[in-house]
């Protein structure tokens, strides 16, 4: 994505040499991730002056497409499952070119000496008729819950003690939506939220890769795994909320796409994006009343002053390095301190030279899912949470040109994979011959599906949660910035006292991913931050 | 024959200066202090609190907390963690501080001293250094060491105790003005004294490596044995303290981290030390709930009460008519002042009504038989004892 510098803006050289920049901005967005945009474009359509900084060349962050080889593109999210209808329509995404994905991706679970179990537009094949039948029944529960839930990732979550108005309506909605799908479905709801997520699929289903495909949404992203108690329903739930239901799609021109009809909208709003402008230090003003944001340093020296900064980079990031522990509270420091934000989603790219061909699998058009057990990936989990990466990894493989054939050179294609676990710090710390050990593992785990693969590659690429972290600057290389998880979720999300958007420094908020609803390419939290400082 | 004690490491720890202590507590009236064996009182307590307000007498404070914070952001940690301006504390000087929790609530009360520009000590009632090295988290350059049991520590309170300091041969001790530090040449060591302590009167404390305390003991009190130089315990210290309005943990303040109900610990504003809390600083932790607290107004106000009759009012109500019906504080501390020659106590009283009439009903006891009586509280502004001779420099008669 190409990158529009602000020319219009009048510098004056001072005596110490450093920048100082005189105009004044409503608004800075640190970090240029989609949610950046989105509430950057938000603010600007309010009539605010608002600049976005990003770090690298390019906005989009994770969405953000890379030539990862000559001719050969990809990003990090290589498919969109329940990007905002609401952020769509209000920054009139169209019209800027954003094409949503016209056919949700078949979600393919593989098999080897066994069908395929392929899950498109509401049917489910490969699987007996008895799964068949209990997956309608769940289904069904499914998206009642995923209903109940829907309205509220799109609201800030109230604070706890507060008396306030719009608070109270806040938690009255939750109880009431609850109660109006019935005593049955809101015990059943209650019951479910926080089960593991093997639990959950043991009731269901026999068949052990249709259990691992349907739980991966539930997992993928996280430090977690089937028998992990915590979140993983929610996850699910989160995932599935949007008209999407949780099928996941790839928009006309990729992920990119979007990215590029986010940054178009943010411009033709008025904002100004400038890249290659990393952020150093957020500056603070102090007066008797204690401190308050007022503007940013970038690494240059140069320094930008605004009524108002708003971060769209993680919690961490944002407090302990461009805030600073000096200027916050020790409890809350302690508290960001402790955010677990550890990403365990490594990425494999591949360059391919022809179409691989999945044995068994007519088409390689879905998101093909490598999990044939419960277990799988459990066992891929363990490894990774002690500090070393597994040994049969799982993980979750699309070929983004086969929708898109601008994605690589004309007859070639590019397999993008999300590969688990993989963790951030491995045991001994990560070289190259590491990194070259889980990639090989996961492309002979590939080959096992499809046995020409190696034969295709003309180049491959692994990205580390350690890589991830370093290229995307987004602590731990996590996904969401930090786990979604029910300690870090909704009004404790990233903790309290930073989750309504506002942080403890007056003029500073948070808009990105460890913020509610969380991650993944929504634009939730980037629209419900927006609606906050414009409150 | 020797046996293995099974109590190893559970016993508690002695004081460098113990082998002395312990032919003088001739009542073996012996407590504990953060693991230390600790006179509560040598001989008799009130004999002890008029060595302190006579003459002079050495009280054991090596139990005390002590922690060396060195590096290049010593400074910053601490001027985060405290309410005070710590960059205003001159080299060899120390200051009282507080510090709270992100809420506000007091955490403890201490003494920071600096001793160069990036190494500091910070002394403290009760074992700080989980909070520290939350406070430390983040700071590029700070190192926290516990030197409690590096450091024997002995304070020397009273009239008499700049003139045995002298006598004992650390000349120009009496340039040193309230909260300075001066450091002496001591047996190939350097002894450490400050003009600090916990009585409200003139007096040092003294630190030394603990493989000096026990000659630091026999030269002071050699020096000191033609002004009186005596042990004083736990009670005559908290006689002291009470006289000079100075507060103590667990009687006038309950320790933030180690409170369980809502609001059972206290802010700076309620225990009248808001005079510590600097809002001159830009930041430091709690600062924003100390504003508000400060804005709204305090729900209690700790309160100097003179009472009338000679009954310590301990434990007492306060209240706001002579009928008692209308509770408006508590008393935190009370004694019978025989330097003021006064009934005195510390109250917290809601902040509101402070300029009411007030009413303490005291109970007590006369030959196993229950009594109470009603007696009428004049609050006063200024500590109870303050003589001039705790601030003068040179100290009078020194």
């Amino acid at each position: 994505m190409p990158c529009w510098r602000t020319m219009a803006s009048v510098r004056h050289k001072k005596n110490n040499g450093r920048y100082k920049n005189l105009d004044r901005y409503d608004s800075i967005i640190i970090g240029g991730g989609h949610n950046g945009l989105v509430c950057a474009t938000y603010l600007a359509k309010s009539g605010q002056r608002v600049l976005l900084l990003e770090a690298s060349e390019s906005v989009g962050g994770l969405g953000a497409s890379r030539e990862f080889h000559p001719g050969f593109h990809a990003s990090i999210a290589h498919s969109v499952s329940h990007f905002s209808k609401r952020v769509t329509d209000d920054l009139n995404l169209r019209s800027h070119a954003y094409v949503p994905g016209a056919n949700p991706l078949p979600t393919v679970g593989l098999g080897i000496d066994r069908e395929h179990i392929i899950f498109d537009q509401g049917t489910l094949r490969g699987v007996s008729a008895d799964d068949a039948e209990s997956f309608k029944n769940y289904s069904r529960l499914m998206h009642r819950l995923a209903d109940v839930l829907h309205p509220f990732w799109l609201k800030t979550m109230p604070r706890i003690g507060s008396s306030n108005f719009t608070d109270l309506m806040t938690f009255g909605h939750l109880g009431l939506n609850l109660r109006r799908i019935g005593k049955k479905d809101m015990l059943e709801f209650l019951r479910v939220a926080s089960l593991p997520a093997r639990d959950l699929m043991d009731e269901y289903f026999d068949d052990e890769t249709l259990k691992a495909t349907l739980s991966w949404d539930g997992l993928i992203g996280a430090k977690m795994a089937p028998r992990s108690p915590n979140s993983a329903v929610l996850a699910m739930l989160y995932r599935m909320a949007e008209i999407s239901r949780g099928e996941h799609s790839i928009p006309g021109g990729g992920v990119n796409g979007l990215i590029t009809a986010l940054s178009q909208a943010a411009v033709a709003a008025g904002a100004t994006i400038r890249c290659a402008a990393p952020v150093e230090r957020i500056r603070l003003a102090a007066s008797s009343d204690g401190l308050q944001a007022n503007g940013v340093q970038l690494t240059d020296g140069e320094i930008i002053a605004a009524d108002r900064i708003v971060s769209a980079t993680d919690p961490q990031r944002t407090f302990l390095n461009l805030v600073g522990v000096e200027n916050l509270d020790i409890g809350f420091t302690n508290r960001i301190r402790r955010l677990r934000c550890s990403g365990y989603v490594a990425k494999l790219h591949l360059a391919l030279n022809s179409l691989p061909e999945f044995t068994g699998l007519a088409q390689a058009n879905g998101r093909m899912i490598i999990a044939p057990k419960m277990d799988s990936i459990e066992f891929a989990y363990d490894a990774a949470k002690y500090g070393e990466s597994a040994e049969n990894p799982v993980m979750e493989i699309v070929l983004p040109s086969v929708h898109d054939a601008s994605l690589a050179p004309a007859g070639q294609h590019v397999l993008s994979a999300h590969v688990m676990y993989v963790p951030h710090e491995l045991k001994g710390g990560w070289t190259d011959a590491a990194r070259e050990r889980i990639c090989e593992s996961s492309i002979d785990t590939i080959a096992r599906y499809a046995p020409g693969i190696r034969e295709q590659i003309i180049h491959q690429e692994f990205l580390t949660p350690a890589d991830l972290e370093r290229c995307y600057r987004v602590t731990g290389g996590h996904w969401h910035h930090t786990e979604f998880a029910m300690d870090q979720m909704l009004m404790m999300r990233p903790t309290y006292e930073a989750a309504q958007y506002s942080t403890p420094i007056p003029g500073l908020y948070l808009c990105g991913a460890g913020s509610h609803p969380g991650g993944d390419i929504t634009g939730a939290p980037g629209h419900n931050a927006a609606r906050e400082i414009l409150r | 024959m020797t046996t293995t004690d099974p109590y190893a490491g559970e016993r508690l720890k002695l004081s460098p200066f113990y082998p002395r202590q312990e032919v003088l507590n001739i009542r073996e009236a012996w407590s504990a202090w953060n693991g230390y064996k600790f006179a509560e009182y040598y001989y008799d307590a009130e004999y002890e609190y008029f060595c302190v307000r006579n003459q002079c007498a050495t009280y054991d404070i090596t139990p005390m907390q002590k922690y060396e914070i060195r590096g290049r952001d010593a400074e910053v940690m601490l001027n985060r963690m405290v309410t005070r301006d710590v960059t205003k504390i001159g080299i060899d000087k120390v200051a009282y501080c507080v510090w709270c929790t992100d809420e506000g609530r007091m955490i403890d009360d201490g003494t920071i001293f600096k001793l160069a520009d990036d190494r500091f000590m910070l002394t403290c009632g009760s074992p700080c250094t989980a909070w520290l090295a939350k406070s430390a988290f983040g700071f590029d350059d700070v190192t926290i060491t516990d030197v409690t049991d590096d450091l024997a520590a002995l304070s020397l309170q009273g009239p008499t105790s700049c003139a045995v300091l002298k006598n004992m041969g650390l000349h120009g001790i009496d340039t040193a003005k309230p909260f300075n530090i001066m450091h002496f040449p001591f047996h190939g060591e350097s002894l450490m004294v400050s003009r600090t302590g916990f009585t409200g009167d003139l007096g040092y404390e003294l630190w030394i490596p603990p493989e000096l305390g026990l000659k630091l003991w026999d030269e002071l009190y050699a020096a000191g044995e033609d002004y009186g130089i005596q042990p004083y315990g736990e009670a005559a210290t908290n006689m002291a303290r009470l006289e000079a309005a100075f507060i103590m943990p667990a009687m006038e303040f309950n320790e933030a981290l180690r409170t369980v109900n809502f609001e059972h610990d206290q802010t700076p504003f309620e225990l009248s030390l808001g005079w510590l809390v600097d809002f001159d600083k830009p930041h430091f932790s709690g600062r924003s709930a100390l504003l508000k607290e400060k804005q709204r107004g305090p729900k209690y106000t700790l309160t100097k009460l003179d009472i009338e009759g000679n009954r310590p009012a301990e434990g007492s109500y306060i209240y706001g008519n002579k009928q008692c019906t209308k509770e408006i504080g508590y008393v935190t501390s009370a004694m019978w002042s025989p330097a003021v020659k006064a009934n005195i106590a510390l109250a917290m009283i809601m902040t509101d009504q402070l300029d009411n009439k007030m009413w303490a009903e005291i109970y007590y006891e006369k030959e196993l038989r229950q009594y109470s009586r009603i007696a009428a509280c004049t609050r006063k502004k200024k500590p109870f004892w303050a003589p001039s001779r705790a601030r003068a420099t040179p100290p009078p008669d020194c």
